[in-house]
C-alpha cells in the first residue's frame, strides 16, 4: 500500500484567526420616522431585553444617534441586522476593531 | 383596541380609516413589487453594511429576496385584515410591522424630519401620516401591555 502523499496544508496566519474571532457589532441608527415606543418594543421583542434596557437603548439611539444593540459572530449578527430589517429598524453591523 | 378575555383584540376603528390601510397598503405592495430604489424603496431596504460594498453585496444576495417577501405578506395581511373587528396577537404583531413600513415610505416621500411642527404641516398627506403614526403609537402600547387603550370610535375625525 502506497504511503499517502504528504498534504500540504495552508496554515491560517495568526492575523487571520484574529479576525474571525473579532465579534460583530450591531448598531441601530436614529431617524426621523421610527417611534420611539416601538424601537422599544422592537428591541424586546427580538432580543429578549427587559423594558428598561430596551428603553435606553432607544434613548442612546434618539440622543446619540445610534447604539450597539448586540454583537457576536458574524452569523448572528447577520440574522439579528436582517431581523431588524424586517421591523423598519436602520441597522447595520461591523466587526470590531 | 381592546383585548378580549380569549386574549384577542377588539378593534374599534372606523370604516374611513379601514379603508384607508388597506389602500395604501396596497399601494406599497405594488410600489416593492415594481422595484423602483427610490429612496423610499431604499429606506424599507436600509445597506446592512454602510461601508463594505462586498459585504453588503453578499448580506443582499444571502437575504434580500427573504426580506422583500416578508414584508409583502405583512403588508397583504394587514391589507385582508383590515376590515377585522377582532384581530389574534400575532395578526396585531404584523400590523405594528406593516403600519410602520407604510409609514417609513410616506415618511420618506413626504421627508418627513423629527423637529418637524405638525401644526403647521397640515397638508391631506401629512395629516394622513399623523393619523397613522398615531394608529402607530396605539398599536405598539397595546402590545406592550400599557393597559386598554381608548381607540377611535366611529364618527371620530381624521385630524
Amino acid at each position: 500500500m502506497p504511503s499517502a502523499a504528504p498534504v500540504e496544508v495552508q496554515q491560517p496566519t495568526s492575523s487571520e484567526v484574529t479576525d474571525l474571532a473579532r465579534p460583530w457589532k450591531v448598531i441601530v441608527w436614529n431617524d426621523p420616522i421610527n417611534l420611539m415606543s416601538y424601537v422599544t418594543f422592537v428591541l424586546q421583542k427580538l432580543f429578549g431585553y427587559s423594558k428598561a434596557k430596551a428603553h435606553k437603548l432607544m434613548m442612546d439611539v434618539h440622543t446619540k444617534g445610534k447604539a450597539v444593540v448586540s454583537s457576536g459572530p458574524r452569523e448572528r449578527a447577520e440574522v439579528d441586522v436582517y431581523r431588524l430589517h424586517e421591523h423598519g429598524l436602520w441597522a447595520t453591523m461591523e466587526q470590531d476593531r | 383596541m381592546v383585548r378580549t378575555p380569549a386574549g384577542n383584540y377588539e378593534v374599534h376603528l372606523d370604516a374611513e380609516s379601514r379603508q384607508v390601510l388597506a389602500e395604501l397598503t396596497t399601494q406599497l405592495r405594488d410600489a416593492i413589487v415594481a422595484d423602483s430604489h427610490d429612496a423610499a424603496f431604499k429606506r424599507l431596504f436600509p445597506p446592512g453594511h454602510a461601508s463594505d460594498e462586498a459585504a453588503e453585496a453578499e448580506y443582499r444576495e444571502m437575504v434580500g429576496a427573504e426580506l422583500e417577501q416578508s414584508k409583502l405578506a405583512a403588508l397583504e395581511t394587514l391589507a385582508k385584515t383590515a376590515d377585522a373587528t377582532e384581530l389574534t396577537p400575532e395578526e396585531v404583531d404584523i400590523w405594528a410591522r406593516a403600519l410602520n413600513d407604510v409609514r417609513l415610505w410616506m415618511g420618506t416621500l413626504l421627508d418627513v424630519q423629527e423637529d418637524d411642527d405638525p401644526e403647521e404641516l397640515d397638508d391631506p398627506p401629512h395629516m394622513l401620516y399623523h393619523v397613522l403614526t398615531w394608529l402607530q403609537d396605539l398599536i405598539v402600547s397595546v402590545l406592550m401591555g400599557d393597559g386598554d387603550v381608548e381607540d377611535m370610535q366611529d364618527g371620530d375625525e381624521l385630524d
